[in-house]
């Protein structure tokens, strides 16, 4: 087992999130794509922290930490979403120009 | 890790598969439900990785948080939100996601590039397996104390501020006579299904 292939499916994992953080219409989908990158930055960590500092693991307490703030996002985040749903009735991302001007 | 290599790679062979091809049916999906049980999928699996790099309580902490608390939300979430609605089609849209699958595929080719070239300082020493728990313990209670103290007060305010964001913010104004009949809607849904179905039992009625 070799440290590259678990960095390429991170890396792959990756960019099929932002793919679908910029594509999708969906707000739900798009936390989906969010956790997904979490999730690719966590197997990144755990494989630097077995390969190149095993003992020490300091990378495994760092998904830890990156695990419970995804946790705390999520939450957040479908709040924000049930909140702009009672607001303006819609879940389509290209709606939501609150912000905007 | 006591498995042999062939067993390791044939494993982690399967995990992978599952993980990106869960991946891309989240992403491509037009069901947005399948896309959130997938995304459980993907969950389970990456702590399938997780094991494989001796990360044992890492992936215990994926399967509570991720598949137990962050799928089901997600589902909840679908579930109060869920609105018939087809997407007005973009003007253009295919110019946005071919522009972002080019980009994508070029960060994917310059990740990859990067991973390739980098001689990695691998290191020799025997990793710590299941006295990996005691070690993340000792971790957070000595050197990495100030941010675990710190997660838990972002935790805490997170909760808070979820709270008060997803509390509704007003009362319907009904009178009490039809408040016992549409007892089992909610204020803020779209009210075709449920009051067709009360209006068929009380003409039947």
């Amino acid at each position: 087992m070799q440290l590259e292939y678990f960095l390429l499916t991170a890396a792959a994992l990756f960019c099929i999130g932002i793919y679908g953080l910029v594509t999708s219409r969906n707000v739900i989908r798009v936390l989906m794509s969010i956790e997904l990158m979490l999730n690719a930055v966590n197997l990144n960590l755990l494989a630097f922290s077995n390969y190149l500092d095993p003992v020490g693991i300091n990378g495994q307490v760092f998904a830890v930490f990156v695990i419970s703030i995804a946790a705390a996002e999520a939450a957040v985040g479908l709040a924000i979403v049930l909140s702009i749903y009672r607001n303006r009735d819609t879940v389509d991302m290209e709606q939501f120009n609150l912000l905007k001007w | 890790m006591t498995l042999a290599e062939g067993v390791q790679l044939v494993a982690f062979g399967i995990l992978v598969a599952m993980t990106l091809g869960g991946a891309l049916g989240v992403v491509l999906l037009d069901n947005i439900v399948y896309s959130a049980f997938l995304l459980g999928g993907v969950f389970t699996s990456m702590s399938g990785l997780y094991i494989l790099l001796n990360a044992g309580f890492v992936a215990a902490a994926q399967v509570l948080v991720y598949v137990g608390a962050v799928s089901v939300l997600i589902l909840f979430g679908i579930m109060l939100v869920n609105k018939e609605q087809p997407f007005t089609p973009m003007k253009q849209a295919w110019v946005g996601k071919v522009a972002t699958g080019g980009v994508c595929v070029g960060l994917f080719a310059l990740l990859t590039a990067s991973t390739l070239n980098t001689p990695w300082a691998i290191s020799t020493e025997v990793p710590s397996g299941e006295m990996a728990t005691v070690a993340i313990g000792i971790h957070f209670f000595t050197d990495y104390l100030l941010p675990f103290e710190l997660a838990s007060v972002l935790l805490l305010i997170a909760l808070i501020g979820a709270i008060v964001l997803a509390r509704r913010e007003f009362i319907p104004d009904v009178a009490p006579g039809e408040a016992e009949s549409e007892a089992l809607q909610l204020p803020e849904r779209p009210r075709e299904l449920v009051s067709s179905v009360s209006s068929v039992s009380d003409t039947d009625s």
